[in-house]
């Protein structure tokens, strides 16, 4: 029998790869703009999640998500308030009325834009933190 | 035990979710357990929604007492002919003004129904319709 290389390994099964990354980094790395926010930037955001209907936002968001949607009205302030969300981008350079931006002030919810797709988006959302 | 009543006014979006805002906020100052008022969160929003968008007016009852959290929203408008079916995911009347929004997904009875202990929903045609959603406190 000759001789054979023999190399061992420990695979870290437990090792959790998703870095959690605050609120301040993820704008500055996807060059986001800050339509409002307050006290917000050091905390940290959980993932993110992708859709335009409120009912499934309200079902499968979870706390700490950046949601990302095309939706404009004052009505997605509620939704991100009540599921403790990190932050709403509005992607496609859409701009939100003076109301929306009004009620996510007096929520104390942060509203971020982008002039990216949904898609384009997410992805590099997806990359920075998985 | 506590008990609180708010009126929801139907077809008025701009006060869409202030009822399960100001309810959600009593929850946390009593104390509820976050993992509960999460889910209660979820379920009341829908359930005020639904008055906002299918119905004329209502109002939503809370009954709270140490061992549960009881939600009643009842209103006065057209009623679900079938609610079974209404129950299903994805099945939705609302208007395209409605859709344009982000709602009329069908996904806010099952919502309710995956985040309560008990739900019931009586409805008369013509009349209207009473959602009552339980939480025990456990
Ligand atoms: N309070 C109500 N009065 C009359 N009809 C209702 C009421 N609640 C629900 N319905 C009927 O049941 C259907 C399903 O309700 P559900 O909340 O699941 O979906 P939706 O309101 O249409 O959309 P979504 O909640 O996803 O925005 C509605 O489209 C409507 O036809
Ligand atoms: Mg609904």
């Amino acid at each position: 029998m000759g001789n054979r290389p023999v190399s061992k390994i420990n695979v870290d099964t437990k090792q959790d790869k998703k870095r959690n990354m605050k609120l301040k980094e993820i704008i500055e790395k996807l060059n986001l703009t800050v339509i409002c926010a307050n006290d917000q930037f050091e905390n940290e955001v959980s993932g993110g999640y992708c859709s335009d209907l409120l009912s499934d936002v309200m079902g499968n968001a979870t706390e700490g998500q950046i949601w990302i949607t095309i939706q404009v009205h004052k009505n997605i302030i509620a939704v991100a308030s009540l599921k403790e969300l990190s932050a709403i981008v509005i992607v496609k350079g859409l701009e939100p009325g003076e109301d929306t931006i009004e009620t996510a002030k007096k929520e104390n919810i942060v509203l971020l834009s982008s002039n990216e797709t949904a898609f384009d988006l997410a992805g590099k959302l997806y990359g920075l933190i998985n | 035990m506590l008990n609180l009543e708010f009126v929801i006014e139907g077809g008025d979006f701009t006060k869409a979710g202030q009822a399960s805002s100001e309810v959600k906020q009593i929850l946390k100052q009593i104390n509820i357990p976050p993992a509960h008022i999460k889910r209660i969160a979820v379920a009341m929003y829908e359930a005020e929604v639904n008055v906002v968008a299918h119905a004329y007016k209502g109002k939503m009852s809370v009954f709270i007492d140490p061992s549960k959290v009881y939600l009643k929203i009842e209103d006065e408008g057209p009623g679900i002919p079938n609610i079974e079916q209404a129950m299903q995911e994805g099945f939705s009347t609302a208007t395209e003004a409605v859709r344009q929004m982000g709602f009329g997904a069908g996904m806010g009875l099952p919502n309710m129904k995956k985040n309560v202990d008990e739900m019931q929903v009586t409805s008369e045609v013509g009349k209207g319709t009473i959602v009552e959603l339980t939480t025990y406190i456990t």
